[in-house]
């Protein structure tokens, strides 16, 4: 693996990793997708892809309104909040303004 | 250079369920903030979605309506994002095996067949909305609308102009609404469209550089978007710097009636989607699909035949009437109490939807039933009043939700049609005009009218116009 993949994996789960941590995470990886890869070998055109292991299917629920959270509750955990919303930093994507 | 215009749709709807698509909250627009959330939507740990069986089964029924391909064995995805409108960092949506492929969508607008084809149909489920204060350095959440049933309808590259995509969304949107999908509200969110707009020199194959077009608020904004970038494209393709052209979001402003591009902090997005851990695989039944089949209930494509067929009304009143369900369904519970099917149109097309265009208003919000429809219709056609009398009338039905025939009554509006009276009124009109009576008699034939223009004004527009011309005409002619 290349480190530019780590950084690129690292900033899509948005961890910070020192140089350092690249290059170790670097080794432990590639480590990791060898054994994997392993898995490689077998043939497996004929096998279905397995979106889920379990031998059960069509779990639903009646389209019923069960009682929400009050609204204190919902809020209970909430890092920072602000009357009865959740408060984020500002997060908007905006127009770019030099055309 | 020529060039044509490639467009492809992207429409969400949120579609009517009761509760939200993986837990039992409320799916209801305008609720106080975060008073429709638990530990499943919040994405609290070691919940688990449950997929809500109406959210599918409406899905489905678009799906067919949409003469879609059914995938039998559908997956649901994650999409992961780090956008704080969705509390699990990512949202359960379709990827790969949604639940319908290679649809269309015939035009019922022309008469020309044209068709549409739908790539995909998928179902997902919405996110929070976000509200940024003007000027302040934070966002605040409300997550009443993450996990509200959403269907995804994306449509092939076919559309070749802005008007035709605006033709689409009206088809769908009709379609939506005949099958109870969507109650389509794009100023509350229910129904949003994106686009994607790309030129290519006539004739050649390849497409061209595409642009996604984001932050229509109505079809007539998805229209004005499109109308925009086709200008904006064309002379970048025709320019010097053919470079300019670039891959890219961009955003309608409804102010300047411009598209910008989009500043994001994401390069590329790469949502690594991954199959659903928590959620069981979904299989459609053929019996399943039959059952659904039956509740699709006629679409605007067949009404409109029949009205024609049967009801012998011109193509272009079946069109807008079968455009809106409700006045499709008024306008045959109408027809079903008697009335002659077109003079009912003819009063809806006229009358009716000139009120409805006034008062901003849906058939459904106006105090008007078939029944008193019919009354008023009657009344007209058995000349117990004349027309313009019924057309008073009708806005007195609505005014007051009094019954026709007792505000004909209370306004003295019975037409007027006994000989006696009618001539009476006839004479007096002679007499009071003797220029026109000269002028008549003199060769000038129009000034007939505005004899019958004196007496119906004489009578507050009550007198049979017929008869008393005819009355005139004896009365000139005799001496």
């Amino acid at each position: 693996m290349e480190e530019e993949k780590i950084r690129y994996l690292a900033h899509l789960a948005r961890i910070q990793l020192s140089a350092e941590e690249v290059r170790s995470l670097n080794c432990d990886l590639s480590q990791l997708l060898d054994y994997v890869g392993q898995l490689k070998s077998l043939a497996t055109e004929e096998v279905e892809p397995t979106n889920a292991v379990l031998p059960a299917y069509n779990r639903f629920r009646k389209d019923e309104i069960t009682l929400s959270l009050p609204v204190e509750k919902a809020l209970a955990n909430a890092p920072d909040k602000m009357g009865d919303f959740f408060r984020v930093p500002r997060v908007i994507t905006e127009r770019k303004t030099n055309e | 250079m020529e060039f044509e215009v490639v467009i492809g749709l992207e429409v969400h709807t949120e579609m009517l369920t009761a509760s939200k698509m993986f837990c039992g909250c409320a799916n209801r627009f305008g609720g106080s903030p975060n008073s429709q959330t638990c530990p499943v939507c919040l994405g609290f740990p070691g919940t688990l979605p449950v997929i809500n069986e109406k959210a599918v089964e409406l899905a489905l029924k678009t799906a067919l309506a949409l003469n879609c391909k059914i995938n039998k064995d559908n997956i649901f995805a994650r999409k992961n994002y780090f956008y704080p409108d969705m509390p699990k960092n990512y949202q359960i949506s379709q990827f790969e095996e949604p639940l319908a492929v290679n649809g269309c969508l015939t035009d019922t607008a022309t008469t020309n067949n044209n068709k549409i084809h739908i790539r995909r149909v998928h179902m997902e489920e919405d996110v929070g909305k976000l509200i940024h204060a003007e000027g302040r350095d934070y966002s605040l959440v409300d997550f009443n609308r993450a996990g509200v049933p959403l269907l995804e309808i994306v449509t092939q590259p076919d559309i070749k102009s802005p008007a035709a995509a605006y033709i689409f969304l009206t088809n769908l949107k009709t379609i939506l609404q005949y099958l109870e999908i969507s109650d389509c509200n794009m100023e509350e969110g229910s129904l949003r469209c994106d686009a994607n707009i790309s030129l290519k020199p006539v004739g050649q194959e390849e497409l061209g550089t595409k642009v996604e077009v984001k932050n229509m608020n109505s079809f007539r904004a998805v229209r004005l978007a499109l109308e925009y970038e086709v200008i904006r494209q064309t002379l970048l393709l025709n320019g010097p710097e053919k470079v300019n052209l670039v891959q890219e979001t961009r955003l309608w402003d409804e102010t300047s009636g411009k598209t910008f591009p989009m500043r994001s902090k994401e390069e590329a997005q790469d949502y690594r989607y991954l199959p659903e851990p928590d959620l069981l695989p979904l299989k459609i039944s053929d019996q399943f699909i039959e059952k659904t089949k039956d509740t699709i209930i006629e679409l605007p494509l067949a009404r409109i035949k029949r009205f024609i067929d049967s009801h012998q009304i011109p193509a272009y009143d079946a069109g807008v009437l079968a455009a809106d369900k409700n006045l499709a369904d008024f306008f045959e519970a109408v027809v079903r109490l008697g009335p002659e099917p077109k003079m009912v149109s003819n009063w809806i097309m006229t009358e009716v939807l000139s009120i409805l265009k006034e008062e901003k208003k849906a058939i459904g919000e106006l105090n008007l039933t078939p029944e008193s429809f019919r009354e008023i219709l009657m009344l007209v056609g058995e000349k117990t009043i004349t027309a313009a009398s019924g057309k008073e009338i009708l806005r007195l039905v609505i005014q007051t939700g009094g019954n026709p025939k007792d505000l004909v009554a209370e306004k003295g509006l019975t037409q007027i049609s006994d000989t006696e009276s009618l001539e009476k009124m006839a004479r007096e009109a002679l007499a009071q005009n003797p220029k026109s009576v000269e002028d008549y008699r003199s060769g000038k034939k129009n000034a007939l009218g505005f004899l019958v223009g004196a007496v119906m004004k004489q009578s507050l527009g009550k007198a049979n116009p017929k008869m008393i011309q005819d009355i005139l005409l004896q009365l000139l002619d005799a001496v």
